[in-house]
């Protein structure tokens, strides 16, 4: 198994598969739909190995691929993962099976396309995870847009347009100006090969303007307040699957990348700045919770506790500057970066799920809007005891994977300042509210009128699907160590890169 | 079977029958699920009566270990693990016991509600939770079981969800419990940064060497670290203890179905935050300020609603206010360091509250679910065994000489009264006043239930009988250890029970002279009772109630008339519902509606996002006007280039 280009295949079969599909157009449903099966299930195995022959005590990249690609650039075929990329891509062939099975009886408008699109976007994603060269990963980075775009364009709601123009622009918007960086360290490196990037002093000038482009691309990408409001409308007008994938996975690209590029490529930048994102993030937990307390929409309620929740993410990653000023040790730190990371494959189960239930009941319902509910939980027990599962994870309570990274980043940044640690634990208090109150209303109570009365539970299908992520969080909520173990490696070698300055001297 | 193993199996065992019961309900049956569950608890229970004996009579050594790493990061690491000394042993005990009497006792309450089932598996999980909790070794596991017990309340209050009142109480006692947890959070990370650690054992050896340190939380005014963390941790207690103001969330949790009344809102869950101070008192004695915080909020508690207990005429509701002013008893006598009468207290309220609820829970059922005490009256004929069991209950509850309740609440006045905690004069005065008051709303309560004329309807009159054994039988087994637990002040209050368990710096030692009362036994205890205000304050209480109640009903009302104001007061529950709902709720939601019209969508969304692609589309407007496709046009642009560039180089020249 060692010398196969296991990551090789694990990003051009689901490309390969979706583009079969296409060609596939007239088939019937139950075929095409078992062939997407067919080929996410592969991949879910195939993308076992990553972890069971992933080597934990190195933090050195593994199942490397490296073949000569644009030679007069010196660009390179360049993939491998480490501790922090790895559980990303895991979580990336665990989800699209989901959705692909979420899709099933749902989607009758062209199958074909639809899965193709799903497959091909997942290879992509992969390849996003997976490329140690920058300009591959830009180039994957880019290419993800493409079949959300036609994801939510083609199987959105009514207001589709709005909503896939503005989350490619807005997206668009951030890149451009990371490809100035990337091209910029090209000049300096004369490569595109990001470990050599890594290493590669810079001037405080060149690692602020770079650093910037990098917060720009990736917070729009996490996103941050204020470069959110393109992820309610995407969410709002995708279909359950586009808003499973795009909650799920393309945010965590965002905190992939600050861990990829932003914090080792510029960390005399990233370490002057880091208020700057300190206080994103804490204004994306607090005040974007209070704004998903009055949405009237479940998808916008989930896309704005998913902001609230991503604020976590960037606010473990950049909590180190202040710990080490405030306590002069280390100590914390990589709690914090591994906090933000539990958090991101954490918010991948439970976001994804959020948007299940809330998938499930528009399939029968036709709305997304809470008023349209209430008291669901007569006619649908068993979804009803899923959905309040969900939402308690949702509200951070032990014992579910929504819990850990939370958990983590109050800690570590306790550490750093007291009023840190005291406006994100107030997410303990505002995110359990506006998700039980959305519970209270959409759950519970006397049947709302004759469309509640007339629900059916989930069938089979559903239940496996909303049971195996049921499973994943509570596996993670109750035991996350393993996760942490293949993390600790590839975050101590972060650490140390991050705190030595790159200042030429 | 070695030890460690058996105290896995306590909790296990009830996790087992939570589970059949809650995924297998369905096919198991009524009777199936039952049996399960009830199999589970009883095998915690006779498990942890074994380990109590191992412990408490047998003098084993405390037991600490872990059971699995629940992660590592940072070269810390995250356990789960269990410490077992007396003070868990007998919290093991006090929940198993109660919660095995509540599981029979639902048998006949829940006969023939469609989620019988689920209640069950909810009421297992719950003593699941727990035991987790009183059985941590860290402060991580801690909070583990902390939110666990908040998380079955919460699907039991709302367990019946089609009243609206029920889904409103269970999210507001959780929404409450989270203000609490949110301090309590703050507290654990306060520790973890100063210790590094989350296991009691290091932080309590590690907690003395933090006396002097000092962290700066507004600029310029330097807080002791361990006031801090413990005020936070403190907070937790105030929310899941339910003390004022975070107390509001329990007399609402009355919506849930009365079984859990009893073993979750009076026996066990809200003993959690008394609980954990007790545990955390090495960390407490250091700090006077957080003891005087803890003895003023509890003093408040144990008073203010006492007071409104008195006003009260649905019979759970008296039940509830009574448990709030009792655990603020309890919390009075955690800031005034007495440990060990709090835990103590703890443990007699368990029994006789639990008894005093499911006693409640018999009239309901005989009542036909109605629970408005001027519907009832003169029930003694016909629920002998509840009459009684209830009677048992409320003098315990009063602290009648030689009933339980005596020793454990006169252990706490006595205690208040040596306290040189700051504000224990303040306190000592309000747990007396409690003691009159307290009186008078139990018995209030008991004659109007038990007494007078029957003033229920007549069809009610005709089915009015005695509840089932299953229902009986836990009453009788409730009744046992509200009579006798009082004896247990011996080995508890008085002698080295918490020896190494709790600490207490002799300067704070305020069960001293109580030790020497009561050193020469309950009588000479009960004797010295009788020497102080104590007594006489509860037979006044009972006197008042009667002579009101049963022989001049026209006093309360006049009472009600005439301080119109003060009755008003209490009816309204000092106004902090409508507070919290107005300034809380609504100002959320207020905050929330203003970001998201005024930030999200008009400035960010409106003015820069909009505004920008309004921006491009107005230039491309204006641009698109001047290439009109025009030849003389270009011509005429290209001249008048021309032109400029020229008088441009001319001009420079």
């Amino acid at each position: 198994m060692a010398d196969w280009p296991l990551l090789s295949m694990l990003v051009w079969l689901p490309i390969v598969g979706g583009v079969a599909l296409l060609f596939m157009g007239n088939a019937s449903h139950q075929a095409i739909r078992m062939t997407a099966l067919v080929i996410s299930v592969a991949m879910l195995l195939l993308s076992l190995p990553l972890w069971t022959q992933f080597d934990s005590q190195t933090a050195a990249m593994q199942f490397v691929e490296l073949m000569p690609w644009i030679s007069s650039l010196n660009a390179n075929y360049h993939l491998g993962v480490d501790g922090i990329s790895m559980p990303l891509i895991l979580l990336t062939t665990f989800i699209t099976v989901l959705v692909v099975g979420a899709a099933w009886e749902v989607i009758k408008e062209k199958p074909a396309q639809y899965m193709a699109a799903f497959l091909i976007l997942e290879g992509i994603m992969i390849g996003t995870f997976a490329a140690l060269d920058a300009i591959l990963f830009y180039i994957f980075f880019e290419a993800m847009l493409v079949p959300m775009f036609i994801i939510i364009g083609i199987w959105g709601g009514p207001n589709r347009v709005y909503a896939t123009i503005k989350f490619f622009l807005y997206t668009f918007f951030g890149s451009v100006f990371m490809l100035i960086s990337l091209i910029y360290l090209y000049t300096q490196t004369g490569g595109f090969d990001i470990a050599t990037y890594h290493d590669a002093p810079l001037t405080y000038r060149a690692q602020f303007w770079i650093f910037l482009s990098f917060l720009i691309a990736f917070g729009v990408k996490v996103p941050m307040w204020p470069v959110h409001t393109w992820l309610p409308d995407a969410h709002v007008e995708a279909p359950t699957g586009g808003s499973v994938i795009l909650a799920a996975i393309m945010l965590k690209i965002g905190g992939y990348g600050f861990l990829r590029f932003a914090l080792p490529i510029t960390p005399d930048a990233a370490a002057a700045l880091d208020w700057l994102v300190i206080l994103m993030s804490l204004v994306a937990v607090v005040y974007i919770g209070f704004v998903a307390l009055v949405q009237k929409d479940m998808k916008k309620l989930i896309a704005y506790s998913s902001i609230s929740h991503m604020g976590f993410v960037t606010l473990g990653f950049f909590l180190m500057w202040s710990i080490m000023e405030n306590t002069g040790s280390l100590s914390g730190v990589r709690m914090g970066l591994e906090g933000g990371m539990v958090q991101m494959i954490s918010h991948g189960f439970i976001s994804g799920a959020m948007f299940l239930c809330v998938g499930v009941m528009y399939d029968r319902m036709h709305s997304r809007m809470i008023a349209d509910y209430g008291g669901v939980v007569n006619s649908m027990p068993i979804f009803a005891a899923f959905m309040v599962f969900f939402s308690m994870s949702n509200a951070g309570l032990p014992g579910t994977s929504g819990f850990v990274g939370e958990f983590m980043v109050i800690l570590a940044s306790f550490k750093a300042n007291f009023w840190f640690a005291f406006l994100a634990a107030t997410t303990l208090i505002v995110g359990a509210a506006y998700t039980l109150w959305m519970v209270k209303r959409v759950l519970f109570g006397e049947v709302a009128n004759d469309n509640v009365a007339a629900l059916t539970d989930i069938n089979r299908r559903e239940f496996i699907i909303l049971g195996s992520l049921a499973l994943a969080v509570l596996a993670l909520g109750l035991y996350p160590a393993p996760l942490l173990e293949v993390m600790h490696a590839s975050i101590d070698n972060l650490v140390n890169h991050i705190t030595q300055s790159k200042l030429p001297g | 079977m070695s030890l460690h193993s058996i105290l896995l199996a306590i909790p296990l065992a009830s996790l087992a029958g939570a589970i059949l019961a809650g995924f297998f309900g369905r096919r198991l049956g009524e009777v199936g699920s039952h049996t399960v569950t009830i199999l589970g608890v009883a095998i915690s229970f006779l498990l942890s009566a074994y380990v109590f004996k191992l412990f408490a009579i047998d003098g084993h050594e405390i037991y600490n270990a872990s059971v699995y790493t629940w992660m590592i990061s940072d070269g810390i690491r995250f356990e789960v693990g269990f410490l077992v000394d007396n003070l868990t042993a007998m919290m093991m005990v006090v929940v198993t016991f109660v919660s095995l009497m509540v599981h029979l006792y639902t048998i006949g309450y829940m006969h023939g509600d469609p989620g019988y089932q689920r209640f069950f598996a909810y009421i297992s999980l719950f003593t699941f939770s727990m035991l987790m909790l009183v059985m941590a070794n860290n402060f991580m596991q801690l909070f583990f079981g902390w939110e666990a017990v908040g998380l079955v309340s919460y699907l039991l209050i709302g367990f019946w969800w089609k009243k609206p009142t029920a889904v409103f109480a269970n999210m507001k006692a959780f929404l409450v419990n989270r203000v609490g947890d949110f301090g309590f959070l703050l507290g654990i990370a306060a520790v973890m940064m100063y210790t590094n650690s989350l296991d009691y054992a290091e932080v309590f050896a590690a907690a003395p060497g933090l006396t002097d340190k000092t962290m700066s939380i507004l600029p310029g005014s330097e807080w002791s670290v361990l006031t801090v963390a413990c005020i936070c941790l403190f907070i937790g207690a105030m929310g899941k203890s339910a003390q004022f103001p975070l107390h509001v969330w329990l007399p609402d949790s009355m919506e849930g179905p009365t079984p859990i009344s009893a073993l979750i809102h009076a026996a066990t869950m809200v003993t959690a935050g008394i609980f954990m101070v007790a545990r955390m008192s090495p960390l407490f004695e250091l700090t006077t300020t957080a003891l005087s915080f803890v003895l003023v909020i509890g003093a408040i508690t144990a008073f203010f609603m006492g007071l409104i207990g008195m006003v009260q005429n649905d019979i759970k509701r008296v039940v509830a206010y009574s448990t709030l002013s009792q655990l603020g008893y309890m919390t009075v006598a955690l800031g005034a360091s007495a440990y060990s009468a709090a835990v103590f207290h703890l443990m007699t309220h368990a029994f006789f509250k639990a008894l005093l609820f499911l006693a409640a829970g018999s009239v309901i059922i005989a009542m036909h679910h109605e629970q408005d005490m001027r519907k009832m009256g003169g029930l003694k004929k016909y629920m002998p065994i509840t009459y009684w069991t209830s009677l048992v209950g409320s003098l315990a509850l009063i602290g009648f000489p030689f009933f339980s309740g005596f020793f454990s609440k006169d252990s706490i006045i006595a205690a208040v009264g040596y306290s040189n905690t700051a504000g224990a004069s303040f306190a000592h005065i309000l747990v007396l006043a409690g003691v009159f008051i307290t009186a008078f709303y139990s018995f209030r309560m008991f004659f109007l239930v038990f007494h007078g004329e029957e003033r229920m309807d007549d069809h009610t009159k005709e089915h009015l009988h005695e509840s089932p054994w299953v229902v009986t039988v836990p009453l009788i087994a409730l009744a046992i250890p509200s009579v006798l637990a009082g004896f247990l002040m011996d080995p508890i209050v008085v002698g080295d029970f918490f020896k190494g368990v709790i600490t207490v710096l002799p300067e704070h030692d305020s069960l001293a002279e109580v030790r020497g009362h009561a050193s020469h036994g309950a009588l000479a205890f009960v004797m010295h009772g009788f020497a102080t205000p104590v007594v006489y304050l509860a037979l006044g209480g009972v006197a008042a109630a009667w002579f009101i109640y049963m022989r001049r009903p026209d006093i309360a009302d006049w009472f009600a008339d005439k301080f119109s104001f003060v009755h008003k007061l209490l009816m309204n529950k000092y106004y902090l519902d409508d507070f919290n709902q107005t300034a809380f709720a609504g100002g959320a939601t207020k905050l929330g509606g203003l970001f998201s019209k005024y930030g999200d969508t008009k400035f960010i969304d409106g003015l820069v996002v909009n505004g920008s692609a309004g921006l491009v589309g107005l230039t491309a407007g204006i641009v698109r006007k001047i290439q009109r496709g025009f030849l003389y046009e270009y011509a005429f642009a290209m001249i008048f280039g021309l032109i400029a560039l020229i008088g441009w180089f001319v001009l420079r020249v």
